[in-house]
């Protein structure tokens, strides 16, 4: 009786340690390739414009809707300390250090995540992973090399794009439904942001970009045979990068700002 | 010549190889044949090194396969796999040269790009095809351009995984005929997994029968039909009755 509930305690532990060192492994493994020729500089070209370019939409449609929402709740909340100036200043700070890295992250975790273990899991089904591998090339470094570089390149572009556009999204919405004079809100939002809130913000999302480049490719690499093998892989690659976008993210800001 | 000696391979509780004895000697065609599930596909991954056998080894020309410089390893093969496995996001020439831009002996684009062009022609397609994406192929200009991607870099050993499966029997038929021509034209050494007898006949010098994870019956093609053997009488004549299960 109690080594039965040990045990079923004890497996999933043990399991998901095992998961992490997998995961580990393969991250290690991705990194060791990084220096080492072969360069695939075509599929960085064609990963960076699949992930960096083709994410601008969806990063900035999230990042102007965010900064205006974001606007709207602090002027709220500011009003009852007759705070409602600090609107520009919150809005901007809570765009660079937090919402356009973590919802940025998550956006595109969603977007390219699931596409490249769904790309990757059907190669490895068609047999197009073992077609690499007779014709003398490394699957890990010619899938996911370029792929964990154009990523980890890219989100930090995504970001100051998505935070430019969240502070403008929070200036539509202050200038045009809570009065404030357009000048002085530019110049409060300039005045008060440090470089430090936008720097902290992009590196934020070079760590999101490698996790959700690096969960893509561990599970499409990792796919199970036929269309629900390959339909678990996707979903557990958006899962897996958005837990840990936010698990980083929380780790990242007590190391940046906890002081 | 390749040579495997008591290779074993189970996955999990299931004993898919166990222990295969074959030779393969240079330059003939040897066509291994057997029920689905028998474990074909795995010993051919295993020469490859695609899968890693349990125990026994595998030599080729004498040399362990799983020892020395991989990518030379390699570069002796050519391989046309079951379903074309052609690369989505390339053109079609792009994957018939895809070896031939890559590595130290790398040709020049537009060089390795008339090759392609040559390649698909030697197996019936038009250079129109060259710029297509694999997705705009029927199955079986698929399976072609396969066989040209196998072909590509003229190797001297090539495995063919089931090429006339989903094919109707003109295309299987034409799909044969390019196979023996090729390994033929070649002199490569040859080895095909298949179920088709036509195909069998069609490309066969020697015959290895796959059955209970181990070679059950292998000669000349020539003596296929005359073989007491009554595994290979129900498989080739597609009877039910026999000591072959026909619910597996």
């Amino acid at each position: 009786m109690i080594s039965t509930t040990l045990g079923s305690l004890g497996r999933p532990v043990l399991q998901a340690i095992a998961a992490v060192g997998r995961v580990a492994l393969f991250a290690a493994q991705v990194l060791g390739h990084l220096l080492r020729p072969p360069f695939y500089l075509r599929e960085l070209g064609v990963s960076l414009l699949q992930i960096g370019w083709f994410s601008l939409p969806v990063v900035g449609l999230t990042a102007i809707f965010t900064g205006g929402a974001l606007a709207l709740q602090i002027y709220a909340g500011g009003s009852r300390f007759n705070a409602e100036s600090v609107v520009p200043s919150i809005v901007a700070i809570g765009m660079t250090r937090e919402l356009g890295p973590v919802l940025g992250g998550l956006m595109v975790a969603a977007r390219v995540a699931s596409s490249i273990a769904a790309e990757i899991g059907t190669m490895k089904v068609t047999e197009q992973i073992d077609a690499l591998v007779t014709l003398s090339t490394n699957p890990l470094k010619y899938l996911a090399v370029p792929r964990v570089v154009a990523a980890t390149l890219a989100m930090p572009v995504l970001v100051a794009t998505g935070d430019a556009i969240g502070i403008m999204g929070g200036w539509l919405v202050g200038t045009t439904r809570l009065d404030f004079n357009s000048a002085a809100y530019l110049k409060n939002t300039v005045d008060f942001l440090q470089g430090w809130d936008v720097g902290s913000g992009l590196v934020k999302g070079a760590v999101f970009g490698f996790i959700v480049a690096l969960m893509g490719c561990y599970h499409g690499m990792n796919s199970a045979r036929g269309a629900q093998g390959v339909g678990a892989a996707t979903k557990s690659a958006v899962v897996s990068a958005s837990v840990l976008i936010l698990a980083a993210n929380y780790v990242l800001t007590e190391v940046f700002f906890s002081s | 010549m390749i040579e495997l000696t008591d290779v074993q391979k189970r996955f999990g509780g299931n004993r898919v190889l166990q222990g295969v004895n074959l030779s393969i000697a240079s330059g003939t065609s040897m066509v291994i044949i057997g029920g689905s599930g028998t474990g074909k596909s795995v010993l051919l991954k295993c020469i490859l090194g695609l899968v890693r056998p349990d125990s026994g080894t595998i030599t080729l020309d004498g040399q362990d396969v799983t020892s020395g410089d991989r990518d030379a390893f390699l570069a002796r093969f050519g391989m046309l796999f079951q379903g074309g496995a052609l690369f989505d996001s390339l053109r079609v020439w792009e994957n018939v040269a895809f070896r031939l831009v890559r590595g130290a002996k790398a040709l020049p684009k537009a060089q390795a790009r008339e090759v392609a062009v040559e390649k698909l022609r030697r197996v019936g397609l038009k250079p129109e095809v060259a710029d297509l994406f694999p997705a705009e192929l029927s199955g079986g200009m698929q399976k072609r351009v396969g066989l040209a991607r196998a072909i590509a870099a003229e190797p001297e050993i090539i495995f063919f995984d089931e090429p006339t499966t989903g094919l109707d029997p003109i295309m299987a038929g034409v799909i044969n005929d390019l196979i023996r021509e090729i390994v033929v034209e070649m002199g490569a050494t040859a080895m095909t997994i298949t179920h088709d007898m036509s195909s069998v006949r069609a490309i066969a010098d020697n015959v290895a029968m796959l059955h209970g994870g181990v070679i059950r019956w292998t000669g000349p093609v020539g003596e296929m039909d005359a073989t007491p053997d009554a595994y290979v009488q129900q498989f080739i004549h597609g009877r039910a009755d026999g000591p072959i299960e026909s619910v597996r």
